[in-house]
């Protein structure tokens, strides 16, 4: 799959990590270049040294032996060129994982396997809106991502908001991004987590402040579709949905797998890897082994073709 | 040897002759007809040629879909129904699990294009 072919949520390969997109990934793409520049400006005297030594007159070459250049070259030189990069990276980078300030807005994403689990938290840290694979954020403004894993280690990498931060399983991890411009911003697992750990993509949408607020309020509110009268919604019941997935206004409270009370507002499916219309739905429910093979929601070769496309313009129908 | 050769080239003629005039249809753009399909998804239930990823199983295999006879094995493979189909498959045929695709007419005959140039022979 190349680039120009990835859908939304996968970041694509090459990986646009040179294209920084807000303040938190700038400093990150200037770090990169100075420690590209570094290295290479070493390798260069490194190798003007060696030629010097391996064809260069008598002289230079006895010079080169000596003892002393060992001691200046091999230890004093690079002490203070490491150490000097160090100090410059670490205060280059020291506000990306800073608690977060009173005010902050403030996001929990959960890494699973394979997809993550998002909440939006309030100042005392407490849960306000469940939601998954999708982060929405205002332009303009930092946002803290509070990280965790509910299994294995993974790691969130948003290549143009963001470095690479691990998920660990009972640890809190922190990691600022900001987008200045709107638009969805692809994400993906960036630690081996097993399984189809490579198609677990996430999208960062950022919206204008007045548009981020009418996401908020839509969101905090049960679509209006929720309801059980339509037939989609009774194949949704009958087939047991809810034991894994929730649908706020509903009685589905599942938690195992991805919150679905807007899925079909949502960007992609399948956490990042698909575009996110009434056939992917049917096709995702029908055999997403098929699709990403190993993930945790069996295929579901039960449901009859009226069956799947009920379901599936339900679930599209949740705004 | 250059009778044996005639002969052959005359043997040889009456093969690899499609069974069906070959179907095209004008103004529309396969490859574009490719970019939709991987915009909308289609390959999230059909294993589509020139699509790496997904190859879903939920919908037939399309590999050769540009010589086969039928549609979802009961409407004539013609340029016409086809496109008709991609935008509308329960209403030509109640009961599948195909829904309507979000497609323009135009995109739908760019799909139908460049379904047509799979050929598994």
């Amino acid at each position: 799959m190349t680039a120009d072919r990835a859908p939304e949520g996968i970041a694509g390969w090459p990986p646009p990590a040179l294209d920084p997109a807000g303040p938190f990934a700038g400093p990150l793409n200037v770090l990169a270049w100075v420690l590209f520049a570094m290295g290479a400006a070493v390798l260069l005297v490194v190798l003007v040294a060696l030629g010097l030594a391996v064809f260069g007159p008598r002289r230079w070459r006895a010079r080169l032996g000596g003892e002393r250049l060992v001691w200046i070259g091999g230890l004093a030189f690079p002490v203070v060129v490491l150490s000097a990069l160090l100090v410059y990276g670490l205060g280059l980078t020291s506000n990306l994982t800073q608690e977060p300030a009173p005010g902050e807005m403030r996001v929990r994403v959960t890494g699973e396997m394979w997809w993550w689990r998002v909440a939006y938290l309030d100042g005392q840290g407490r849960e306000v809106l469940q939601d998954a694979n999708e982060v929405h954020i205002p332009v303009g403004r930092p946002v803290v991502l509070e990280l965790d894993s509910a299994d294995v280690i993974h790691s969130l990498w948003i290549p143009r908001l963001s470095g690479k931060v691990d998920m660990i399983p009972g640890r809190r991890n922190l990691m600022r991004v900001q987008a200045d411009a709107p638009g969805a911003y692809g994400g993906q697992c960036a630690e081996y987590c097993g399984g189809p750990h490579a198609l677990m993509g996430l999208v960062v949408v950022a919206h204008a402040p007045a548009e981020f607020e009418a996401w908020r309020t839509r969101q905090s509110t049960a679509a209006v579709t929720a309801t059980l009268a339509s037939p989609g919604a009774r194949v949704f019941a009958a087939s047991g949905c809810g034991a894994c997935h929730t649908v706020a206004g509903t009685a589905f409270n599942g938690l195992a797998g991805p919150d679905l009370s807007h899925v079909g507002s949502r960007r992609t499916l399948g956490a990042g890897i698909l575009p996110n219309n009434h056939g992917t739905m049917a096709g995702w429910i029908s055999d997403s082994q098929a699709i990403k093979p190993g993930n945790r929601m069996p295929a579901y070769p039960v449901l009859t073709g009226q069956e799947l496309r009920d379901v599936s313009a339900w679930l599209e129908s949740l705004k | 040897m250059t009778r044996w050769a005639l002969l052959a080239a005359v043997l040889l003629a009456g093969c690899g002759e499609s069974t069906y005039p070959p179907r095209t249809i004008a103004g529309a753009d396969p490859a574009h007809g490719l970019a939709v399909i991987e915009r909308v998804g289609c390959a999230a239930c059909h294993a589509i040629p020139g699509v790496d990823w997904p190859r879903g199983r939920a919908g037939p295999s399309l590999d050769g879909f540009g010589v086969s006879p039928l549609i979802a094995g009961r409407l004539p493979n013609r340029p016409d129904v086809l496109t008709a189909w991609l935008l509308d498959p329960p209403s030509l045929a109640p009961g599948t699990a195909m829904p309507p695709s979000p497609l323009t007419e135009a995109e739908a005959r760019d799909v139908a294009a460049y379904l047509y140039t799979l050929d598994d022979r």
